[in-house]
Protein backbone atom coordinates (compact mmCIF):
# COMPACT_ATOMS: atom_id res chain seq x y z
CA UNK A 1 0.00 0.00 0.00
CA UNK A 2 2.14 2.83 -1.19
CA UNK A 3 0.70 5.93 -2.75
CA UNK A 4 2.79 9.07 -3.17
CA UNK A 5 5.71 6.89 -1.95
CA UNK A 6 4.18 6.78 1.46
CA UNK A 7 3.35 3.82 3.68
CA UNK A 8 -0.39 4.11 4.25
CA UNK A 9 -0.54 1.01 6.44
CA UNK A 10 1.38 3.02 9.04
CA UNK A 11 -1.21 5.78 8.87
CA UNK A 12 -4.05 3.30 9.35
CA UNK A 13 -2.18 1.65 12.22
CA UNK A 14 -1.65 4.99 13.97
CA UNK A 15 -5.24 6.03 13.31
CA UNK A 16 -6.55 2.88 15.00
CA UNK A 17 -4.15 3.44 17.89
CA UNK A 18 -5.33 7.05 18.30
CA UNK A 19 -9.00 6.01 18.26
CA UNK A 20 -8.37 3.30 20.87
CA UNK A 21 -6.39 5.69 23.10
CA UNK A 22 -8.98 8.45 22.90
CA UNK A 23 -11.92 6.13 23.54
CA UNK A 24 -10.16 4.41 26.44
CA UNK A 25 -9.19 7.76 27.93
CA UNK A 26 -12.78 8.97 27.73
CA UNK A 27 -14.04 5.75 29.31
CA UNK A 28 -11.52 6.04 32.14
CA UNK A 29 -12.46 9.71 32.51
CA UNK A 30 -16.10 8.74 32.85
CA UNK A 31 -15.25 6.49 35.75
CA UNK A 32 -12.83 9.01 37.25
CA UNK A 33 -15.79 11.31 37.84
CA UNK A 34 -17.48 8.40 39.58
CA UNK A 35 -14.30 7.70 41.56
CA UNK A 36 -14.10 11.33 42.58
CA UNK A 37 -17.62 11.28 43.99
CA UNK A 38 -17.09 7.95 45.75
CA UNK A 39 -13.75 9.01 47.30
CA UNK A 40 -15.26 12.32 48.37
CA UNK A 41 -18.14 10.42 49.96
CA UNK A 42 -15.81 8.08 51.82
CA UNK A 43 -13.67 10.98 53.07
CA UNK A 44 -16.81 12.80 54.24
CA UNK A 45 -18.34 9.66 55.80
CA UNK A 46 -21.40 9.34 53.57
CA UNK A 47 -22.46 6.66 51.05
CA UNK A 48 -22.03 8.67 47.85
CA UNK A 49 -23.75 7.81 44.54
CA UNK A 50 -25.37 4.39 45.00
CA UNK A 51 -28.71 4.52 43.18
CA UNK A 52 -27.94 3.87 39.50
CA UNK A 53 -26.95 0.24 39.02
CA UNK A 54 -25.04 -1.96 41.49
CA UNK A 55 -22.88 0.20 43.82
CA UNK A 56 -23.95 3.17 41.70
CA UNK A 57 -21.73 1.95 38.87
CA UNK A 58 -24.06 3.34 36.18
CA UNK A 59 -23.95 6.81 37.73
CA UNK A 60 -21.46 8.30 35.19
CA UNK A 61 -23.67 7.12 32.31
CA UNK A 62 -26.67 8.74 33.98
CA UNK A 63 -24.66 11.95 34.43
CA UNK A 64 -23.63 11.93 30.78
CA UNK A 65 -27.21 11.32 29.65
CA UNK A 66 -28.40 14.17 31.84
CA UNK A 67 -25.83 16.55 30.34
CA UNK A 68 -26.73 15.58 26.76
CA UNK A 69 -30.48 15.86 27.33
CA UNK A 70 -30.29 19.32 28.88
CA UNK A 71 -31.31 22.36 26.87
CA UNK A 72 -28.45 24.00 25.09
CA UNK A 73 -28.33 27.75 25.63
CA UNK A 74 -26.07 30.21 23.84
CA UNK A 75 -26.41 33.66 25.40
CA UNK A 76 -27.56 36.31 22.90
CA UNK A 77 -24.69 38.63 23.82
CA UNK A 78 -22.10 35.87 23.49
CA UNK A 79 -19.65 35.67 20.63
CA UNK A 80 -21.23 32.61 19.03
CA UNK A 81 -18.34 30.93 17.22
CA UNK A 82 -15.86 31.42 20.01
CA UNK A 83 -18.46 30.28 22.53
CA UNK A 84 -18.68 26.96 20.66
CA UNK A 85 -14.93 26.80 20.01
CA UNK A 86 -13.97 27.15 23.70
CA UNK A 87 -15.04 23.75 25.07
CA UNK A 88 -13.86 21.96 21.92
CA UNK A 89 -10.44 23.52 22.25
CA UNK A 90 -10.22 22.63 25.94
CA UNK A 91 -11.02 19.00 25.16
CA UNK A 92 -8.67 18.80 22.14
CA UNK A 93 -5.74 20.27 24.02
CA UNK A 94 -6.15 17.87 26.91
CA UNK A 95 -6.41 14.81 24.62
CA UNK A 96 -3.45 15.83 22.44
CA UNK A 97 -0.95 15.06 25.19
CA UNK A 98 -1.64 11.35 24.76
CA UNK A 99 0.25 11.34 21.43
CA UNK A 100 3.73 11.07 22.94
CA UNK A 101 3.03 8.84 25.94
CA UNK A 102 4.48 5.34 25.52
CA UNK A 103 1.70 3.01 26.68
CA UNK A 104 3.80 -0.15 26.56
CA UNK A 105 6.55 -2.02 24.74
CA UNK A 106 6.13 -3.06 21.10
CA UNK A 107 3.36 -5.46 20.10
CA UNK A 108 3.74 -7.96 17.24
CA UNK A 109 0.50 -8.36 15.29
CA UNK A 110 -0.13 -9.58 11.71
CA UNK A 111 3.59 -9.62 11.05
CA UNK A 112 3.98 -5.97 11.97
CA UNK A 113 5.79 -4.47 14.93
CA UNK A 114 3.40 -1.96 16.42
CA UNK A 115 4.72 0.58 18.91
CA UNK A 116 2.18 1.40 21.60
CA UNK A 117 2.94 5.08 21.16
CA UNK A 118 1.42 7.37 18.57
CA UNK A 119 4.53 9.46 17.89
CA UNK A 120 8.06 8.91 19.17
CA UNK A 121 9.32 12.40 18.45
CA UNK A 122 12.72 13.39 19.78
CA UNK A 123 11.19 16.49 21.36
CA UNK A 124 8.50 14.58 23.29
CA UNK A 125 8.75 16.57 26.50
CA UNK A 126 8.75 19.90 24.71
CA UNK A 127 5.66 18.73 22.82
CA UNK A 128 3.89 18.09 26.13
CA UNK A 129 4.95 21.51 27.28
CA UNK A 130 3.56 23.10 24.11
CA UNK A 131 0.22 21.30 24.48
CA UNK A 132 -0.03 22.33 28.13
CA UNK A 133 0.49 25.95 27.14
CA UNK A 134 -2.29 25.54 24.54
CA UNK A 135 -4.71 24.25 27.17
CA UNK A 136 -5.34 27.69 28.59
CA UNK A 137 -6.87 28.95 25.32
CA UNK A 138 -9.99 26.84 25.77
CA UNK A 139 -10.66 28.48 29.11
CA UNK A 140 -9.72 32.00 27.98
CA UNK A 141 -11.79 31.89 24.81
CA UNK A 142 -14.79 30.36 26.57
CA UNK A 143 -14.58 32.84 29.42
CA UNK A 144 -14.34 35.83 27.11
CA UNK A 145 -16.94 34.67 24.60
CA UNK A 146 -19.56 34.22 27.36
CA UNK A 147 -19.64 38.03 27.76
CA UNK A 148 -19.99 37.72 31.51
CA UNK A 149 -17.90 39.56 34.09
CA UNK A 150 -17.38 36.53 36.28
CA UNK A 151 -16.42 34.32 33.36
CA UNK A 152 -13.89 36.87 32.14
CA UNK A 153 -12.34 37.32 35.59
CA UNK A 154 -12.10 33.57 35.91
CA UNK A 155 -10.52 33.21 32.46
CA UNK A 156 -7.91 35.83 33.32
CA UNK A 157 -7.19 34.05 36.58
CA UNK A 158 -6.81 30.74 34.80
CA UNK A 159 -4.42 32.27 32.26
CA UNK A 160 -2.19 33.95 34.82
CA UNK A 161 -2.16 30.84 36.99
CA UNK A 162 -1.23 28.61 34.06
CA UNK A 163 1.57 30.93 32.91
CA UNK A 164 2.99 31.24 36.43
CA UNK A 165 3.12 27.53 37.12
CA UNK A 166 4.35 26.61 33.64
CA UNK A 167 7.68 28.25 34.44
CA UNK A 168 8.37 26.17 37.54
CA UNK A 169 7.14 23.09 35.66
CA UNK A 170 9.58 23.74 32.83
CA UNK A 171 12.47 24.27 35.23
CA UNK A 172 11.65 20.99 37.01
CA UNK A 173 11.63 19.26 33.62
CA UNK A 174 15.02 20.75 32.70
CA UNK A 175 16.55 19.14 35.80
CA UNK A 176 15.02 15.82 34.75
CA UNK A 177 16.39 16.21 31.23
CA UNK A 178 19.85 16.82 32.66
CA UNK A 179 19.79 13.39 34.32
CA UNK A 180 18.17 11.48 31.46
CA UNK A 181 19.91 13.22 28.56
CA UNK A 182 16.96 12.65 26.23
CA UNK A 183 13.73 14.42 25.41
CA UNK A 184 12.05 11.37 23.95
CA UNK A 185 9.59 9.87 26.41
CA UNK A 186 10.17 6.43 24.92
CA UNK A 187 13.90 6.63 25.69
CA UNK A 188 13.25 8.01 29.16
CA UNK A 189 10.91 5.15 30.05
CA UNK A 190 13.15 2.50 28.44
CA UNK A 191 16.16 3.81 30.40
CA UNK A 192 14.21 3.59 33.64
CA UNK A 193 13.07 0.06 32.82
CA UNK A 194 16.66 -0.99 32.08
CA UNK A 195 18.33 0.95 34.90
CA UNK A 196 18.32 0.14 38.61
CA UNK A 197 16.19 3.06 39.79
CA UNK A 198 13.27 5.13 38.59
CA UNK A 199 13.88 8.82 37.95
CA UNK A 200 12.02 9.83 41.10
CA UNK A 201 15.05 8.59 43.09
CA UNK A 202 17.32 10.99 41.21
CA UNK A 203 14.82 13.84 41.13
CA UNK A 204 12.70 13.77 44.32
CA UNK A 205 12.44 17.55 44.62
CA UNK A 206 11.83 17.89 40.89
CA UNK A 207 8.96 15.42 41.11
CA UNK A 208 7.31 17.29 44.00
CA UNK A 209 7.58 20.59 42.09
CA UNK A 210 6.21 18.95 38.94
CA UNK A 211 3.33 17.38 40.84
CA UNK A 212 2.29 20.67 42.45
CA UNK A 213 2.54 22.48 39.12
CA UNK A 214 0.54 19.75 37.38
CA UNK A 215 -2.16 20.18 39.99
CA UNK A 216 -2.18 23.92 39.31
CA UNK A 217 -2.28 23.38 35.54
CA UNK A 218 -5.27 21.06 35.89
CA UNK A 219 -7.13 23.67 37.97
CA UNK A 220 -7.62 21.18 40.78
CA UNK A 221 -8.24 22.18 44.37
CA UNK A 222 -6.27 23.70 46.16
CA UNK A 223 -5.54 25.56 42.91
CA UNK A 224 -9.08 25.81 41.50
CA UNK A 225 -9.17 29.60 41.76
CA UNK A 226 -10.72 29.92 38.26
CA UNK A 227 -13.85 28.21 39.58
CA UNK A 228 -13.94 29.61 43.10
CA UNK A 229 -17.72 29.54 43.65
CA UNK A 230 -17.81 31.97 46.55
CA UNK A 231 -16.03 34.68 44.54
CA UNK A 232 -16.91 33.97 40.91
CA UNK A 233 -20.29 32.17 41.08
CA UNK A 234 -19.19 29.25 38.93
CA UNK A 235 -16.14 30.35 37.00
CA UNK A 236 -15.36 30.44 33.31
CA UNK A 237 -18.09 27.94 32.35
CA UNK A 238 -20.86 29.83 34.06
CA UNK A 239 -22.84 30.56 30.89
CA UNK A 240 -22.39 27.06 29.50
CA UNK A 241 -25.02 24.37 29.56
CA UNK A 242 -25.62 20.89 28.23
CA UNK A 243 -22.68 18.99 26.72
CA UNK A 244 -20.54 22.12 26.28
CA UNK A 245 -20.41 22.38 30.04
CA UNK A 246 -19.82 18.64 30.07
CA UNK A 247 -16.80 19.10 27.80
CA UNK A 248 -15.26 21.66 30.14
CA UNK A 249 -15.83 19.47 33.18
CA UNK A 250 -14.60 16.41 31.28
CA UNK A 251 -11.48 18.19 30.02
CA UNK A 252 -10.40 18.76 33.62
CA UNK A 253 -10.52 15.03 34.27
CA UNK A 254 -8.77 14.18 31.01
CA UNK A 255 -6.06 16.66 31.99
CA UNK A 256 -5.75 14.91 35.32
CA UNK A 257 -5.36 11.50 33.67
CA UNK A 258 -2.85 12.82 31.14
CA UNK A 259 -0.70 14.50 33.77
CA UNK A 260 -0.83 11.30 35.81
CA UNK A 261 0.37 9.37 32.77
CA UNK A 262 3.16 11.89 32.19
CA UNK A 263 4.28 11.78 35.81
CA UNK A 264 4.18 7.99 35.82
CA UNK A 265 6.23 7.89 32.60
CA UNK A 266 8.80 10.50 33.52
CA UNK A 267 9.36 9.84 37.22
CA UNK A 268 7.90 6.41 38.02
CA UNK A 269 9.14 4.15 35.24
CA UNK A 270 6.09 4.30 32.96
CA UNK A 271 5.13 0.79 31.86
CA UNK A 272 7.96 -0.79 33.89
CA UNK A 273 6.74 -3.36 36.42
CA UNK A 274 9.31 -3.50 39.24
CA UNK A 275 11.01 -6.78 40.24
CA UNK A 276 9.83 -8.49 37.07
CA UNK A 277 11.90 -9.51 34.08
CA UNK A 278 9.83 -8.79 30.95
CA UNK A 279 12.12 -10.91 28.74
CA UNK A 280 10.86 -14.12 30.40
CA UNK A 281 7.41 -13.83 28.76
CA UNK A 282 6.29 -13.44 25.15
CA UNK A 283 6.64 -9.86 23.79
CA UNK A 284 2.89 -9.37 23.37
CA UNK A 285 2.17 -10.51 26.93
CA UNK A 286 4.99 -8.29 28.22
CA UNK A 287 3.41 -5.33 26.40
CA UNK A 288 0.04 -6.06 27.99
CA UNK A 289 1.64 -6.37 31.44
CA UNK A 290 3.37 -3.03 30.80
CA UNK A 291 0.10 -1.40 29.75
CA UNK A 292 -1.63 -2.72 32.87
CA UNK A 293 1.21 -1.46 35.06
CA UNK A 294 1.00 2.01 33.56
CA UNK A 295 -2.78 2.08 34.02
CA UNK A 296 -2.41 1.09 37.69
CA UNK A 297 0.15 3.87 38.20
CA UNK A 298 -2.21 6.34 36.53
CA UNK A 299 -5.09 5.27 38.76
CA UNK A 300 -2.89 5.71 41.86
CA UNK A 301 -1.94 9.24 40.79
CA UNK A 302 -5.55 10.10 40.01
CA UNK A 303 -6.51 8.86 43.46
CA UNK A 304 -3.80 11.12 44.93
CA UNK A 305 -5.28 14.09 43.01
CA UNK A 306 -8.76 13.32 44.33
CA UNK A 307 -7.52 12.71 47.86
CA UNK A 308 -5.76 16.10 47.92
CA UNK A 309 -8.83 17.82 46.50
CA UNK A 310 -11.06 16.67 49.33
CA UNK A 311 -8.44 17.27 52.05
CA UNK A 312 -6.87 20.67 51.43
CA UNK A 313 -8.87 23.92 51.27
CA UNK A 314 -8.50 26.39 48.41
CA UNK A 315 -5.72 29.00 48.37
CA UNK A 316 -6.36 32.71 48.29
CA UNK A 317 -5.32 34.29 44.99
CA UNK A 318 -2.31 36.17 46.42
CA UNK A 319 -1.18 33.01 48.23
CA UNK A 320 -1.34 31.15 44.93
CA UNK A 321 0.82 33.73 43.17
CA UNK A 322 3.27 33.87 46.10
CA UNK A 323 3.62 30.11 46.07
CA UNK A 324 4.15 30.06 42.34
CA UNK A 325 6.65 32.87 41.96
CA UNK A 326 8.39 33.04 45.33
CA UNK A 327 8.52 29.38 46.32
CA UNK A 328 8.17 27.06 43.33
CA UNK A 329 10.42 28.93 40.89
CA UNK A 330 13.35 29.45 43.33
CA UNK A 331 13.00 25.84 44.47
CA UNK A 332 13.02 24.63 40.87
CA UNK A 333 16.09 26.77 40.11
CA UNK A 334 17.82 25.37 43.20
CA UNK A 335 16.94 21.85 42.07
CA UNK A 336 18.41 22.59 38.66
CA UNK A 337 21.67 23.91 40.14
CA UNK A 338 21.90 20.97 42.54
CA UNK A 339 21.35 18.48 39.71
CA UNK A 340 23.99 20.21 37.62
CA UNK A 341 26.50 20.16 40.48
CA UNK A 342 25.83 16.47 41.21
CA UNK A 343 26.22 15.56 37.54
CA UNK A 344 29.53 17.46 37.43
CA UNK A 345 30.70 15.66 40.57
CA UNK A 346 29.59 12.34 38.93
CA UNK A 347 27.51 11.20 41.87
CA UNK B 1 3.54 15.91 -6.37
CA UNK B 2 5.19 14.30 -3.41
CA UNK B 3 3.58 14.35 0.02
CA UNK B 4 6.04 17.04 1.17
CA UNK B 5 4.97 19.34 -1.66
CA UNK B 6 1.30 18.80 -0.86
CA UNK B 7 1.97 19.60 2.80
CA UNK B 8 4.01 22.64 1.82
CA UNK B 9 1.25 24.13 -0.32
CA UNK B 10 -1.46 23.29 2.20
CA UNK B 11 0.50 24.89 5.04
CA UNK B 12 1.35 27.93 2.93
CA UNK B 13 -2.28 28.46 1.98
CA UNK B 14 -3.26 28.00 5.62
CA UNK B 15 -0.65 30.53 6.76
CA UNK B 16 -1.55 33.15 4.15
CA UNK B 17 -5.30 32.86 4.70
CA UNK B 18 -4.84 33.13 8.47
CA UNK B 19 -2.49 36.10 8.07
CA UNK B 20 -5.00 37.87 5.85
CA UNK B 21 -7.72 37.17 8.41
CA UNK B 22 -5.54 38.78 11.10
CA UNK B 23 -5.68 42.01 9.14
CA UNK B 24 -9.29 41.76 7.99
CA UNK B 25 -10.88 40.86 11.35
CA UNK B 26 -12.65 43.80 12.97
CA UNK B 27 -12.48 42.31 16.44
CA UNK B 28 -8.94 42.35 17.95
CA UNK B 29 -9.63 39.08 19.79
CA UNK B 30 -10.35 37.36 16.48
CA UNK B 31 -7.14 38.84 15.08
CA UNK B 32 -5.11 37.35 17.92
CA UNK B 33 -6.72 33.94 17.42
CA UNK B 34 -5.95 34.02 13.68
CA UNK B 35 -2.39 35.03 14.50
CA UNK B 36 -2.07 31.91 16.67
CA UNK B 37 -3.11 29.84 13.64
CA UNK B 38 -0.39 31.61 11.59
CA UNK B 39 2.18 30.51 14.16
CA UNK B 40 0.94 26.94 13.92
CA UNK B 41 1.24 26.98 10.14
CA UNK B 42 4.77 28.35 10.37
CA UNK B 43 5.67 25.65 12.89
CA UNK B 44 4.42 23.13 10.34
CA UNK B 45 6.88 24.62 7.83
CA UNK B 46 9.69 24.29 10.35
CA UNK B 47 8.87 20.61 10.78
CA UNK B 48 8.98 20.16 7.00
CA UNK B 49 12.50 21.64 7.16
CA UNK B 50 13.36 19.05 9.85
CA UNK B 51 13.74 21.79 12.46
CA UNK B 52 11.67 20.16 15.18
CA UNK B 53 13.16 22.15 18.03
CA UNK B 54 12.45 25.49 16.37
CA UNK B 55 8.91 24.36 15.54
CA UNK B 56 8.01 23.39 19.08
CA UNK B 57 9.72 26.39 20.66
CA UNK B 58 7.81 28.62 18.24
CA UNK B 59 4.58 27.12 19.57
CA UNK B 60 5.62 27.27 23.24
CA UNK B 61 6.95 30.82 23.18
CA UNK B 62 4.83 32.59 20.56
CA UNK B 63 1.55 30.70 20.42
CA UNK B 64 1.65 29.57 24.05
CA UNK B 65 3.04 32.47 26.03
CA UNK B 66 3.17 35.73 24.09
CA UNK B 67 -0.24 35.33 22.49
CA UNK B 68 -1.79 34.51 25.87
CA UNK B 69 -0.47 37.84 27.11
CA UNK B 70 -1.86 39.57 24.00
CA UNK B 71 -5.27 38.02 24.63
CA UNK B 72 -4.99 38.93 28.29
CA UNK B 73 -4.35 42.60 27.58
CA UNK B 74 -6.99 42.87 24.85
CA UNK B 75 -9.61 41.20 27.04
CA UNK B 76 -8.78 43.61 29.89
CA UNK B 77 -8.83 46.83 27.89
CA UNK B 78 -11.94 45.64 26.00
CA UNK B 79 -11.53 47.47 22.68
CA UNK B 80 -14.81 48.65 21.18
CA UNK B 81 -15.24 49.27 17.48
CA UNK B 82 -16.77 52.71 17.83
CA UNK B 83 -14.36 53.98 20.48
CA UNK B 84 -11.37 53.35 18.26
CA UNK B 85 -9.75 56.76 17.69
CA UNK B 86 -9.29 58.09 14.16
CA UNK B 87 -5.66 57.98 13.09
CA UNK B 88 -3.92 61.27 12.36
CA UNK B 89 -2.66 62.11 8.89
CA UNK B 90 1.03 61.91 9.89
CA UNK B 91 0.56 58.47 11.42
CA UNK B 92 -1.14 57.27 8.24
CA UNK B 93 1.69 58.68 6.13
CA UNK B 94 4.33 56.98 8.28
CA UNK B 95 2.39 53.74 7.98
CA UNK B 96 2.39 54.02 4.19
CA UNK B 97 6.16 54.68 4.13
CA UNK B 98 6.95 51.77 6.48
CA UNK B 99 4.64 49.39 4.62
CA UNK B 100 6.06 50.48 1.26
CA UNK B 101 9.65 49.86 2.39
CA UNK B 102 8.70 46.43 3.63
CA UNK B 103 7.00 45.66 0.32
CA UNK B 104 10.21 46.65 -1.53
CA UNK B 105 12.16 44.29 0.70
CA UNK B 106 9.72 41.46 -0.03
CA UNK B 107 9.86 42.09 -3.77
CA UNK B 108 13.66 41.99 -3.63
CA UNK B 109 13.47 38.66 -1.77
CA UNK B 110 11.08 37.17 -4.31
CA UNK B 111 13.41 38.30 -7.10
CA UNK B 112 16.28 36.49 -5.40
CA UNK B 113 14.29 33.26 -5.32
CA UNK B 114 13.89 33.54 -9.09
CA UNK B 115 17.67 33.39 -9.38
CA UNK B 116 17.69 30.35 -7.12
CA UNK B 117 15.55 28.32 -9.51
CA UNK B 118 17.10 25.07 -10.64
CA UNK B 119 19.73 25.08 -7.92
CA UNK B 120 19.88 22.48 -5.17
CA UNK B 121 20.12 23.29 -1.52
CA UNK B 122 23.19 22.04 0.32
CA UNK B 123 22.09 21.07 3.80
CA UNK B 124 25.11 19.05 5.00
CA UNK B 125 23.28 16.08 6.59
CA UNK B 126 20.10 18.02 7.31
CA UNK B 127 20.05 17.37 11.05
CA UNK B 128 21.04 20.80 12.36
CA UNK B 129 17.41 21.46 13.35
CA UNK B 130 17.27 18.42 15.62
CA UNK B 131 17.92 18.99 19.25
CA UNK B 132 21.31 17.31 19.75
CA UNK B 133 23.20 18.91 16.82
CA UNK B 134 21.57 22.25 17.60
CA UNK B 135 22.67 22.12 21.25
CA UNK B 136 26.21 21.13 20.24
CA UNK B 137 26.42 23.97 17.71
CA UNK B 138 25.07 26.52 20.20
CA UNK B 139 27.50 25.57 22.95
CA UNK B 140 30.62 25.14 20.82
CA UNK B 141 30.67 27.16 17.57
CA UNK B 142 28.27 29.89 18.64
CA UNK B 143 28.92 30.01 22.38
CA UNK B 144 29.85 33.71 22.49
CA UNK B 145 26.72 35.06 20.74
CA UNK B 146 24.67 32.59 22.78
CA UNK B 147 26.09 33.88 26.06
CA UNK B 148 25.75 37.51 24.98
CA UNK B 149 22.09 37.00 24.11
CA UNK B 150 21.50 35.37 27.49
CA UNK B 151 23.07 38.39 29.20
CA UNK B 152 20.72 40.55 27.12
CA UNK B 153 17.77 38.50 28.35
CA UNK B 154 18.95 38.83 31.93
CA UNK B 155 19.20 42.60 31.65
CA UNK B 156 15.73 42.71 30.07
CA UNK B 157 14.38 40.67 32.98
CA UNK B 158 16.00 42.94 35.56
CA UNK B 159 14.63 45.93 33.70
CA UNK B 160 11.12 44.45 33.67
CA UNK B 161 11.27 43.82 37.42
CA UNK B 162 12.46 47.39 38.11
CA UNK B 163 9.73 48.89 35.90
CA UNK B 164 7.17 46.63 37.54
CA UNK B 165 8.19 47.85 41.01
CA UNK B 166 7.53 51.52 40.18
Amino acid sequence: MTLLSFDWALVIEKLILIIIIVLTTLLITLYTTFGERKVAAILQDRPGPNRAGPFGLLQPLADGLKLIMKEEIIPTSASKWLFILGPGLAMTASLMTSAVIPWGTDVHLFGRTIALQVADVNIGILYIFAVVSMGVYGIMIGGWASNNKFSLMSALRAASQAISYEIAMGLALIALLMTTGSLSLKTIVADQAAGPWWNVVYQPLGFIIFFICAMAECNRTPFDLPEAENELNFGYHQEYSSMKLGFYLFAEYVNMIMSSAIMASMYFGGYDLPFFDETTVAPNIAAMIGLGTLLIKIVLFVFLFIWIRWTIPRFRYDQLMNLGWKTMIPLALFNMLLTGALILAKL
Amino acid sequence: MSIIQILFFALSAFAIISAVMVLVSKNPIHSVLWLILVFFAISGHYILLNAQFLAIVNIIVYAGAIMVLFLFVIMLINVKKDSEPQKQFLVKLLGVVAGGSFLTLLVALVKQTAQMQGRTLLMKDGVIGLIHPLGKALFTDYVVPFEISSVLFLSAMVGAVIIGKK
